[in-house]
């Protein structure tokens, strides 16, 4: 297998987009195809059937009213489970809001995903042991906060990674470029992730810069970076399990950016993507569904058929039904208790406003 | 005991804390090697070494940011900002970010950053160096916003906003750096967040100030005394969240209120004063409030900021005005 040259990607990089399956689920890459064994290959199509049928599933939910903001994932999947599958449980992870699987895989429970989208606090409310912050919504704000992560993880001697994640319109962030050069002046190790599906929103790629790549902007902070078919599990998760190794070896930052396609709309708060792409490019993105060339590798290998499909679908299911129910009993939140959180230790104008709130809510 | 300046009572409670807490780190532009530009962080790099004390590269978001992820890993920050004027390219990774995270977490996540800030006028910069923004902290949920009046305060304070588990911001009038001097005890103590200090007992009317104009109200209220007016001087130290016992406890004391504060008349803390005593002692007042800031523009001119600011004359006229009220 090769061993990507990551020191030789920091000041010259010829950008190739790297991939290992091609659309029909053919090895095309035999040098970069990761060495995983039969259930390994399995798992890693299942993530990404387990991401398209949660997204499936929360955009339902949400239709029903029974989840709240929801980013949808389709067509991300081989970028956020291929990324994800080669995190340790000790990495530090911040992501942006279309994030969540990646967030669950670490270790958020999906109840607690769920109830970050209906708008409950409980949330946020991370365990001891889960190393990851809530969602960020303002983009770019994550860049900035993963340097220091990251420089707080070496100086405390960790040999853990502090990951990030954005997409192509957060590259053009003031934060962007702070968090990647402020970790590669620290020699940090961050792994910032760009996830470059083509649209921030409705603004496409090339409104972002006249940068040809978006890679390169690392190269103005001397980091290296990499462009990953983000439509390729197999690519994108061999590619990041070198880079991480790279990354946890003290070599400081690196920047991969994967190439991929949202299926949907932006959110589901009112988004038609029918307003600024067009159908025929949406066509030639579907035809390269990363769920899709996972699935011919395995069958081609006689991993996987129809009825395993449909028994993992029904897993998943049962699994987001089980979520849901823990959710639909979730206690009703408290300003007072707001009032109270916002300060470790709070100042008596503050504690008055408590007593007001503790009043009207009858406590 | 030592007479001390500001900015040395400031470099040695630093000094201290680096001592007293592995955890705390000391970061900015230009305050390793250089020791910042006000030499607030003089020395404390040779001797606590460049992991504990060092510069950053030239980005306000940047550094807050680092500030973050620092605290998100379990240490304690302590981060400089060259110039309070520099807070708007940092103002999502304070108000947006570092506020919110104890609310968004349900309590669960701790921030314990203390943002320095030199602020303020009279010492002739360039344009954004001597803003007083504190009103634009003060609204901010989950912020303390702290400023220190002397070199006592400022030590005692700065050691207690370093050990909170709260996000402070903590704003060093540069004026005060160096202007007076103060007794600091070499032993450890420690001056309380959120807790305003009557700085001097008055019976006849209250001026309520904070920072620079603390200073410039105590020599207004001595030179008052010697024409029979007895005034009390009230120091904010936190002036967010307030401490509106101490403020309803003089208005009701004395009955006439002077508000004194440097930056502009609209929206900032005085007014918030205001309307607490409105609120709260409107039936204690014996002459309506009076109010000392500067007007509605940007900070000025360097040239023209004597016209600009407000000073001492401006405060005994409005002490004079509440109490032949």
């Amino acid at each position: 297998m090769t061993q990507l040259d990551f020191e030789s990607l920091k000041h010259n990089p010829e950008y190739e987009t790297l991939q290992v399956l091609n659309n029909d689920g053919e090895v095309v890459n035999k040098d970069l195809m990761p060495d995983l064994t039969d259930d390994q290959y399995v798992d890693l199509y299942k993530q990404m059937l387990w991401s398209r049928v949660l997204g499936d599933r929360s955009t339902k939910l949400n239709r029903q009213g029974r989840l709240g903001f929801f980013a949808p994932t389709a067509g991300e999947e081989a970028s956020q489970m291929g990324t994800s599958a080669a995190m340790d449980k000790g990495d530090f992870l911040l992501t942006a809001y279309r994030d969540i699987p990646e967030l669950i895989k670490h270790g958020l429970s999906m109840a607690k995903a769920f109830q970050w989208s209906i708008g409950h606090v409980q949330g946020n409310e991370y365990p001891d042991g889960l190393n990851a912050v809530p969602p960020q919504i303002i983009i770019g704000a994550q860049y900035a906060q993963t340097a220091g992560t990251a420089l707080g993880l070496k100086k405390k001697g960790s040999k853990n990674v502090a990951w990030t994640y954005t997409g192509d319109g957060g590259t053009s962030q003031g934060d962007f470029y702070e968090g990647i050069n402020f970790a590669g002046a620290f020699k940090a190790p961050a792994l910032f992730v760009v996830q470059n599906n083509g649209y921030a929103i409705s603004v496409p790629r090339h409104v972002q810069t006249a940068a040809p790549v978006l890679a390169q902007k690392a190269v103005a902070a001397g980091i290296p970076s990499v462009v990953v078919d983000g439509m390729d599990i197999l690519a994108v998760y061999e590619v990041t399990r070198q880079a991480r190794e790279w990354v946890a070896a003290g070599n400081g930052p690196l920047l991969l950016e994967t190439i991929c396609y949202r299926f949907g709309a932006h959110t589901l708060s009112g988004d038609d993507p029918k307003r600024y792409r067009d159908k025929s490019e949406e066509e030639e993105w579907f035809a390269k569904d990363p769920l899709i060339r996972m699935k011919k590798f395995l069958a081609n290998k006689g991993l996987w058929d129809d009825d395993k499909e449909e028994a993992y679908k029904k897993e998943v299911e049962d699994e987001i039904d089980k979520a849901m129910a823990e959710v639909e009993s979730q206690p009703e939140q408290k300003v007072s208790e707001f009032l109270e959180n916002t300060f470790d230790e709070t100042p008596a104008a503050i504690e008055r406003q408590v007593k007001e709130y503790q009043a009207k809510e009858g406590n | 005991m030592a007479k001390l300046t500001m900015v040395k009572a400031i470099t040695d409670a630093l000094d201290e804390e680096l001592a007293r807490d592995e955890k705390v780190l000391i970061f900015g532009e230009d305050v390793g090697k250089n020791g910042g530009v006000f030499r607030a962080t003089d020395g404390l790099q040779a001797k606590h070494g460049e992991d504990r004390v060092f510069d950053t590269p030239l980005a306000e978001s940047g550094i807050i940011g680092l500030a973050n992820g620092l605290a998100f890993t379990g240490w304690r920050p302590v981060p400089e900002l060259q110039f309070m004027g520099f807070i708007f390219e940092a103002f999502d990774e304070i108000a947006g970010q570092m506020a919110r995270e104890s609310f968004r977490t349900g309590g669960k996540l701790k921030m314990p950053v203390t943002v320095r800030m030199p602020f303020g006028g009279g010492v002739h910069t360039p344009e954004l160096h001597s803003d007083s923004l504190e009103g634009l902290a003060a609204q901010t949920p989950g912020l303390k916003v702290v400023i220190p009046s002397g070199p006592y305060d400022a030590k005692g304070l700065l050691k207690s906003a370093i050990r909170s588990d709260d996000p402070v911001v903590f704003l060093e009038h540069m004026k005060l750096y160096r202007s007076m001097r103060e007794e600091v005890p070499e032993e450890e103590y420690t001056v309380p967040l959120d807790k305003a200090e009557v700085k001097r007992e008055g019976t006849d009317v209250s001026i309520i100030s904070y920072g620079y104009m603390l200073q410039e109200s105590l020599k207004v209220a001595k030179k008052l005394e010697g024409e029979g007016i007895n005034a009390e001087v009230l120091d904010l130290r936190t002036v967010a969240p307030l401490d509106e016992e101490a403020i309803i406890n003089t208005v009701k004391k004395t009955g006439k209120v002077v508000l004194v504060q440097e930056a502009q008349r609209s929206g900032g803390v005085m007014n918030q004063v205001a309307s607490l005593i409105s609120q709260e002692a409107i039936l204690s007042l014996d002459a309506p409030i009076k109010f000392v800031g500067a007007p509605d523009t940007p900070y000025p001119f360097s040239a023209a900021e004597d016209q600009w600011l407000p000073n001492a004359a401006d405060i005994e006229k409005a002490v004079k005005d509440a109490v032949n009220f």
